[in-house]
């Protein structure tokens, strides 16, 4: 009595399910249908019901091991076995090794007569037959409207339809069973939807002449699962179904840079290039080089062995080729190795979920790291803006999820970046945008690029001048000058000007030398010259001193000369002293 | 009753004279309604075809897979094998008329 406090634990079992094995249906449901339990696939003819159904039975065969009946109502074994058999399921194979069982009962309200009251315990004892056969896990049945439609006591039905998916709940099958889509509701009886755990509404919808199928999960029992309309396609691999968006934003960031192709271009974003996994959206007027930087960065991440999916919808790859022939590339051996993969498609061949579909087949068969829509621009003249935006947000979604990098181009329509951003409203995912513009100017028209933003980097905030040649692409310094940015040839004579100016320094720094050594020059000779006087002086002046010395003695020869001849007696006793004083 | 038959021009063999009429009845269980069933159409036989038909009850219950391969969806189900065509009459035969149609017996 005195344990008020209940221990009353609530019931955590998880809904356990069952993997279909169809392309993006498990995605969308969270992991499949309910196990052991029932799924409506309801939808008006031609939509891909009995596709649906045969897929989820082949598949779970084949990848689960789980045995699987299938009960038709409309089409025989035979038809049914040649109707998938184009899309690789070998049904006789597998009843043959006792995995299926496709019994078809034909049902005709013409051929019996009703007297009385009857149930469907028939049809229950053939059930328990096929799924005993085969040890049955999974079981279709295709489709209730051709079962009931031969018979028509309606209250009969209404308990028949009720007790059939009890029957299957029972002995916890997983199934489906499709029904015709009813008028105004969902289903004929309006019965079936409330009774399963699981409806799935498929549609088949024309919309300018371009046909999409859709499907749509309208419940789903204690599961969490998308309200979207998923666009699918039915081809040679059978359904993919295609997640619009997923249902939680938690893809990781990587922290890895992988360089954009273009060596000035990585400078400009760190000097790293672009982060791993980033969407980058290069956007720029008509011819300014957005598919060439498309194809640098397929170069550069071909060059590092990784995979390129290349969606074009404007040129075709060979042209692609070529044109990226003359900047020096040489693409071709990238997709000779197999790395480099160009898909292209007419933006008008299908519808725009067919697209997208089609980019999510080939993304999962190729597995890129890289992935390049060019332009994405071509994609918007065939929806309305809600419609593409809507697809362009589920594309970048589901490769940043996978660790792709997708690279967009875009054309813009005029110089207005307003007018480009209004395009498609998918700029705020971006995580890099680069602007290729052209500058007019002087009578000429050049490109200019800058990074309008790169997330999570200190990119440059320069425009740079885009010059495309035969040895690439480069990125030049621009002239800022009073009249804004400076290109083309009015960048060519500002730089001969700015030459001009500072060769003016230089000859006047020369000039100055010049007559500093002319100047010395003129002293020099100057010094020389009257050294020379000097010098002419000294020699004068020996000579005369050298003259009277020579006068001296000549002048003491005479006077004894003299006195010989005057034979004068003092001769030998005087001398010339004595001759200076007489 | 007569117009109706005659609204049945496609079926070759409007009397039931020309040969033994070959009746099937399947059945799921003792259930009312199969005992029902059996009752109401041993009666109609007795009325309208005595001694010109062969009748089998099956008890699918004791070999459900059976219902399989004869193909019996509603339970109970009689099935005319002769003379060809072969028809089916779902119910409990309870509505006589409806069975009788259904043979392609003529009301006497």
């Amino acid at each position: 009595m005195t344990d008020v406090v209940s221990h009353m634990t609530p019931p955590t079992v998880k809904l356990e399910k069952a993997s279909t094995g169809i392309e993006g249906l498990d995605e969308i449901t969270s992991g499949g249908l309910p196990r052991g339990r029932t799924t409506l696939v309801a939808g008006s003819a031609g939509c891909g019901k009995t596709m649906l159904a045969i897929e989820f039975l082949v598949r779970g065969i084949l990848e689960y091991g789980e045995p699987g009946v299938f009960i038709a109502f409309e089409e025989s074994a035979e038809d049914l076995a040649k109707n998938v058999a184009s899309l690789g399921f070998n049904l006789k194979e597998l009843e043959a090794d006792g995995k299926l069982i496709v019994e078809h009962i034909h049902v005709d309200r013409a051929e019996m007569a009703i007297a009385g009251k009857f149930d469907l315990e028939g049809l229950f004892m053939t059930l328990e037959s096929c799924v005993e056969t085969v040890a049955g896990k999974r079981i279709a049945i295709d489709t209730l409207e051709s079962l009931l439609g031969g018979f028509d006591n309606q209250a009969l039905l209404r308990q028949e339809i009720k007790r059939l998916f009890n029957w299957l709940k029972d002995r916890e099958l997983t199934s489906v069973i499709t029904a015709e889509r009813g008028e105004g509701g969902l289903t004929r009886h309006g019965l079936e939807e409330y009774v399963s755990d699981c409806v799935l509404l498929l549609d088949h919808r024309i919309i300018d002449q371009l046909s999409t199928r859709r499907l749509r999960i309208v419940k789903y029992r204690g599961s969490l699962h998308g309200t979207n309309e998923y666009p699918f396609l039915i081809d040679e691999s059978g359904i993919s179904v295609l997640p619009i968006s997923s249902l939680s934003l938690d893809h990781k960031a990587g922290r890895e840079r992988i360089s954009t192709g273009i060596p000035r271009l990585d400078v400009m974003l760190e000097g790293k290039g672009y982060f791993r996994g980033s969407s980058i959206l290069v956007s720029g007027t008509a011819g300014s080089g957005k598919t060439s930087i498309a194809n640098f960065f397929a170069k550069a991440t071909c060059a590092r062995g990784e995979k390129v999916l290349y969606m074009a919808f404007e040129e075709s790859p060979s042209q692609i080729k070529r044109n990226m022939e003359s900047l020096g590339l040489d693409l071709e051996q990238w997709v000779q190795k197999g790395l480099l993969h160009y898909h292209a498609s007419r933006p008008s061949m299908y519808g725009l979920e067919m697209h997208l579909v089609k980019i999510h087949k080939l993304v999962r068969e190729i597995k890129p790291k890289v992935v390049i829509l060019d332009p994405i621009t071509n994609l918007t003249g065939m929806g309305t803006g809600t419609e593409v935006h809507a697809m362009l947000v589920r594309l970048m979604d589901y490769l940043k999820a996978e660790g792709i990098t997708g690279l967009y181009t875009a054309l813009a329509s005029g110089l207005q970046i307003q007018l480009e951003a209004a395009e498609a409203g998918i700029f705020s995912l971006i995580d890099t945008w680069l602007l290729v513009r052209d500058i007019e100017l002087n009578g000429e028209r050049n490109r200019g690029m800058y990074v309008i933003k790169s997330r999570g980097m200190s990119h440059s905030n320069q425009i740079r001048e885009f010059r495309m040649s035969s040895q690439g692409i480069d990125l030049l310094d621009v002239y800022v000058g009073p009249s804004g940015v400076v290109t083309g040839s009015a960048r060519l004579s500002q730089e001969a000007a700015e030459k001009a100016a500072s060769m003016e320094v230089e000859q006047e720094v020369e000039t100055t030398q010049m007559r500093l050594r002319r100047k010395r020059k003129v002293m020099e000779a100057e010094w020389a010259a009257r050294e020379a006087d000097l010098a002419a002086e000294e020699a004068e002046a020996a000579r005369v001193a050298a003259q009277k010395k020579k006068a001296n003695v000549r002048l003491e020869t005479d006077q004894l000369e003299m006195a010989v001849h005057r034979k004068s007696d003092s001769m030998a006793s005087q001398d010339a002293p004595g001759l200076e004083d007489k | 009753m007569e117009q109706e038959i005659s609204n049945t021009p496609q079926d070759p063999s409007p009397e039931g004279e020309s040969g033994t009429f070959l009746l099937k009845l399947y059945v799921a269980g003792k259930t009312p309604r199969s005992v029902t069933a059996i009752q109401n159409l041993k009666k109609i036989c007795e009325e309208h075809l005595k001694g010109r038909y062969q009748l089998e009850v099956i008890d699918l219950a004791h070999n459900p897979s059976q219902a399989r391969t004869d193909k019996i969806l509603a339970i109970p189900t009689l099935i005319r094998s002769l003379p060809i065509p072969i028809r089916r009459i779902i119910g409990d035969l309870s509505d006589k008329d409806q069975v009788l149609i259904g043979l392609n017996i003529e009301n006497i």
